[in-house]
């Protein structure tokens, strides 16, 4: 009986794994025009910032406007309420959900703003949920509100009758 | 090839920190004042390309926040590369070479004060065989410095006197922040930084940006009185592994001067990037300035070091000279990467 010959390492074997760890800290520091947003939130202010070049009232506030590229021109406060322009049912589970599906994200667009902003929408089942609703914010408890925009929990129906589609085409 | 100069350089100052400025809020003030010089608005400008590192800020997509600067929107012709603002200029004066735009606005940001940069920096080595020892940037610098002792050429104290030069020289510079009268005798009585290193042999760690706008040869001379021509402009790089490397020379340096015609005509002044006190003892070999050449009057990187920025203001401040009118012909330097891995040179000329 002639014995087995011990397998030799293939030399073309590719190497399939290298773990190099890469951690690095941030400060991360948020500027003048967002810090005032993310501050609003904790005083239940939603605040955006107005272009004198187009009028238009940005949200979040930055320090220029994309249109035309000038400096804002200050902070101005919008409502809490606003239009629901577009939304999607999210039906598949993944991973941090906040909610068990089916559950709606949309854009609504504040009053005041020229930009939507993205929430959640609850207190409307998903095949009613449609465009052009009013929606009102749900904050949290006074205690919990910090520099956030989880300091809203959600947008629910505000009970308004729908916004023209005229009045937020131009914001889809 | 068309002739293509720089009309208008604008910067932040430099500061240690700007704590409440993003992106946008570092940029647009830069981009605003340089055109409001040759009195042009964002809508004449043919192409737009910038410069900066997403690392530094530790923000993803920081660059793209950074375009509500220049007006993006309706959409813009725009570009951008993870380099220093110089490369950014490079890609835009090729860009003016398609012969279809008359001008382009080129900007850099960088803010290195969020992290610690010079961990941050040595995500740029490979990623393999290097980068998992986690050489700092300094460090790197330094084996590059006793690589120069060990070969005999200068000393320690040609380290200190190229930062005393220096630091003197950016007294004058309102936008340097690291400046100040130092006594050489001094400098190398201090303790070591990371040895052969010490503190003054190493660039302040800086915020800023900058904005250059460039044009063809026609639009510039309607806009400015002396156009700072780009006579030639060339980049080079060496190999990424720094063990293949002779870190006592920079021949992508000397080749990139050869390709920009910097022996061509009698230099006034030279702009070079050398974050590093030693790389500037490097470069001056490389490039092989004459000892009438006015070296870095601004004070250079080691006076204000913004990440990204700091090339294209080598760059803007050497172009400047030319558009005031006190120099005749000027060469720009700046460097990427550790241990001046890749080079660019320009050279400028009024017509």
């Amino acid at each position: 009986m002639s014995q087995k010959p011990e397998k030799e390492q293939d030399p073309n074997a590719p190497v399939t794994q290298l773990l190099t760890p890469v951690r690095l800290d941030y400060t991360v520091v948020a500027g003048h025009h967002l810090s005032q947003y993310l501050r609003g939130f904790a005083e239940k202010r939603i605040l955006g910032a107005r272009c004198e070049g187009c009028n238009k009232v940005l949200l979040p506030p930055r320090g220029a406007c994309p249109t035309c590229g000038i400096p804002t021109a200050g902070i101005v406060e919008v409502k809490d309420q606003g239009t629901l322009t577009t939304y999607c049912v999210i039906s598949i589970p993944f991973g941090n959900m906040p909610f068990a599906p089916p559950y709606i994200a949309g854009a609504v667009l504040l009053d005041g703003a020229d930009i939507p902003i993205f929430h959640l929408v609850r207190g409307i089942e998903p095949d009613e949920v449609r465009m052009g609703m009013r929606l009102k914010a749900i904050w949290k408890d006074e205690a919990e509100l910090g520099p956030t925009l989880e300091s809203i929990k959600w947008f629910e129906p505000s009970g308004e009758p729908d916004a023209d589609y005229e009045t937020y085409k131009e914001h889809l | 090839m068309r002739d293509i100069a720089i009309i208008a350089f604008a910067q932040l100052p430099n500061r240690r920190r700007h704590t409440d400025r993003e992106e946008v809020e570092l940029v647009q003030p830069v981009v605003a004042e340089a055109l409001e010089r040759v009195g042009l608005n964002k809508s004449q400008i043919g192409f737009t390309c910038s410069g900066s590192s997403d690392y530094l800020l530790g923000r993803p997509f920081s660059f793209v926040s950074a375009l509500d600067s220049v007006a993006p929107w309706p959409p813009i012709n725009e570009s951008h590369v993870e380099m220093d603002g110089a490369w950014a200029l490079y890609e835009a004066w090729v860009r003016l070479q398609h012969g279809d735009i008359e001008t382009a606005l080129v900007y850099a940001y960088g803010k290195s004060s969020l992290g610690s940069l010079r961990d941050v920096l040595s995500q740029q080595l490979d990623p393999y065989y290097t980068a998992p020892l986690w050489p700092d940037a300094i460090s790197l610098a330094a084996l590059q410095a006793r690589a120069v002792l060990d070969a005999g050429w200068a000393s320690e104290r040609d380290f200190a006197a190229v930062a005393q030069r220096n630091r003197a020289q950016g007294k004058r510079n309102p936008n340097a922040h690291q400046v100040g009268d130092y006594d050489v005798d001094a400098l190398v009585a201090e303790p070591y930084l990371v040895e052969p290193l010490r503190k003054h042999d190493c660039p302040p760690i800086s915020d800023g940006a900058a904005c250059v706008i460039l044009a063809t040869a026609e639009r510039a001379r309607t806009l400015v009185k002396r156009p700072a021509f780009i006579r030639g402009i060339d980049h080079r790089v060496e190999p990424h592994f720094l063990g293949m490397r002779d870190l006592t020379e920079s021949p992508s340096t000397r080749l990139a001067a050869e390709r920009a015609g910097a022996a061509e005509g009698k230099l006034d002044i030279a702009e070079v990037h050398a974050p590093f006190a030693h790389q500037e003892l490097i470069l001056q070999r490389a490039l092989q300035l004459a000892d009438d050449v006015q070296l870095n009057p601004s004070g250079g990187a080691l006076c204000a070091n913004p990440m990204m920025v700091a090339g294209l203001t080598r760059l803007g401040e050497a172009a400047n000279h030319i558009l005031r009118g006190d120099a005749g012909r000027v060469l720009a330097h700046a460097t990427s990467g550790p241990c001046l891995q890749q080079n660019l040179v320009a050279v400028m000329e009024a017509e």
